[in-house]
């Protein structure tokens, strides 16, 4: 998809991969034919950078067609560079700007609760975007709140644009830090499926408080050039680098 | 016309560098793009003079304020839509209001972002940094321009903004063209019409006039680089001359330079007057050449707007 774009944002697409695909094929209670279904379980992506692996789970859902996704960021397309509510069937919340996701997700999750609905509210975000100072002050109103319908990923991928986290700013102790703002965390492997879906599962039992689950990802994961790269953030892959990749994805070049 | 095309965001990065080195009171920061913004540069050379402050503006515009508290002149920088936007309150109550030395210089502005879309395109913040009392506002045509605006804001006492683009810009000015931050520089003289663009708009404008002077139209071009203050003087001088006026501005066209320029004219001596820039409206994904047409940033549209203002000319 990048590829066809010719730019876009490969590396935290990857990092998340796993997880929105265990979501949107596992864990969501959601109709794709009827994206306004009121019951249906929230996907927030804070980190709207990750509009590829999204859509693609969008798409795989049967939102729009799977042919639609070589349009990403091209004129006129309802696949932009970043999540738009207005054009994207399934897209919840227009994203991009980091750090906002996680509001929006109690904005809907109290709404939630005032209409007595027991549909969930799933909020990824990235872990440099914990470094925005409006992810904590929508943690401290979760709790506040007792949202205990928000879950809430972070794709503990360890890179930012210009670095390590640690180096560009040091978001650990992060565990701690959630606890301490009184939510419920669960630290797991976010490429490994059994985890991600018992996370999940566990998240449903807490009760009077919001559920962050940690997931140590690696950023461009399964694209051996791509894992752990910083250049391939926000670059395309060329025409050979991705033969490659979907030759180690095992897809057909 | 086909121009050479450059960099503002590498003549940014040159700049810094020059200064760093000129003035050990000079302190860079930034929020995880430095590499695009290209305030690296300066953080590779003064590693202990540059702090990234990570994916959280609104605390680096704070920070800002205290350093330029304690008497360092600060460089902060992102794209443009964070860089005002989301922390306007920082910006106008730590920065603006206590006339801190912050100069805030952003790139990835209005809508030649391309295929990152409406969330990271600007067409705003020319408009959240005018309204703004104390700032001073800053839109170079091009990459020679911006070295010299960013080597002309060190020494301006205040806060000021910068706006750079993401992609190449056509060059129209040279390392030797005069730049001064309140003087519009005029690009062409004409008689019939006075074209003012700000930014990359003024490439756009001169390849404007050109057309119409085959038309049989003479163009005055400005280069309003200056957006606040405004070149009252040079404005007015031109426009009483020519008698019409057009604005050219990647940039909401309500609220940017042709807002200024009418409030000008208006108190002082109105002409016709037709505004070019982005419609009210966000913009979306797409290659940047695609965008400055879908958005009417031609110079087809400045041309018809031009002919447009002359034809009610006396009416
Ligand atoms: C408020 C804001 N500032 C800056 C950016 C530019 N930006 C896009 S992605 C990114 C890095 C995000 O890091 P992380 O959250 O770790 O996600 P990952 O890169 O690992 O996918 C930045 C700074 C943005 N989108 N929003
Ligand atoms: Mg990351």
């Amino acid at each position: 998809m990048t590829f066809a774009a010719g730019s876009g944002h490969p590396g935290g697409s990857l990092s998340y991969a796993d997880i929105v695909a265990a979501l949107y094929f596992k864990v969501l209670n959601h109709r794709p034919g009827q994206p306004a279904w009121e019951d249906r379980d929230r996907l927030v992506l804070s980190k709207g950078h990750a509009a590829p692996v999204y859509y693609a789970a969008l798409a795989e859902s049967g939102y729009f067609p799977v042919s639609e996704l070589v349009n990403l960021r091209k004129l006129g397309s309802m696949l932009q560079g970043h999540p738009s509510r207005s054009r994207t069937p399934g897209v919840e919340m227009s994203t991009g700007s980091l750090g906002q996701g996680l509001s929006v997700s109690n904005g809907i999750a109290l709404a939630a609760k005032l209409d007595r609905k027991d549909h969930r509210i799933y909020c990824l975000c990235g872990d440099g975007e914990m470094e925005s100072g409006q992810i904590w002050e929508a943690a401290m109103l979760a709790a506040h709140y007792k949202l205990d319908n928000v879950t809430t990923f972070v794709d503990r991928n360890r890179l930012q644009i210009d670095g390590p986290t640690e180096e560009v700013m040091s978001v650990e102790p992060l565990a701690k830090k959630w606890e301490g703002f009184g939510w419920h965390v669960i630290e797991i492997d976010g490429h490994d499926m059994r985890q991600i879906l018992d996370a999940c599962g566990a998240a449903r039992q807490v009760k009077g408080k919001p559920t962050v689950i940690i997931a140590h990802t690696v950023k461009g994961k399964g694209v051996s050039y791509m894992e752990n790269s910083i250049a391939f953030h926000g670059k395309a892959p060329n025409e050979q680098e991705l033969i490659q990749g979907l030759r180690e994805l095992g897809e057909d070049a | 016309m086909s121009r050479p095309l450059a960099s503002q965001r590498k003549e940014y990065g040159r700049a810094l560098v020059e200064i760093g080195q000129a003035r050990p009171d000079v302190v860079v920061l930034d929020a995880d793009l430095s590499t695009s913004t290209r305030t690296s540069d300066f953080a590779k050379k003064f590693p202990d003079r540059f702090f990234n402050c990570g994916i959280a503006e609104q605390n680096m515009m704070g920070t800002a304020a205290g350093l330029a508290a304690s008497g360092k002149t600060v460089f902060a920088s992102s794209f443009a839509v964070f860089a005002t936007g989301r922390c306007w309150d920082q910006v106008r109550q730590s920065i603006a209001y206590p006339k801190f030395n912050v100069k805030i210089v952003a790139s990835h502005a209005g809508i030649t972002v391309g295929g990152d879309g409406a969330s990271h395109q600007t067409a705003e913040d020319i408009a959240l940094m005018r309204t703004m009392p104390n700032m001073t506002v800053i839109v170079p045509a091009d990459a020679p321009e911006t070295y010299k605006a960013v080597k002309a804001v060190v020494d301006r006492p205040g806060p000021c903004y910068v706006r750079l683009g993401r992609v190449d810009f056509p060059v129209v000015t040279t390392a030797d063209s005069p730049f001064e931050i309140g003087k519009a520089a005029v690009m062409k003289e004409g008689e019939d019409v006075t074209l003012v663009g700000t930014g990359q708009m003024v490439a756009v404008c001169l390849d404007a006039a050109e057309e119409l002077r085959t038309r049989g139209v003479s163009a005055e071009v400005l280069n309003m680089s200056t957006i606040k203050p405004l070149d009252k003087a040079r404005l007015l001088s031109s426009t009483e001359r020519t008698g019409a006026v057009v604005t050219a501005e990647e940039h909401n066209v309500l609220t940017g330079l042709g807002s200024a320029v009418a409030t000008v004219l208006g108190e002082n001596h109105p002409v016709p007057m037709s505004c070019v820039g982005i419609p009210d409206t966000f913009g979306e994904s797409g290659e940047s050449e695609e965008l400055m047409v879908k958005y009417g940033l031609t110079s087809d549209m400045v041309v018809t707007a031009a002919e447009r203002a002359i034809r009610r000319k006396g009416k």
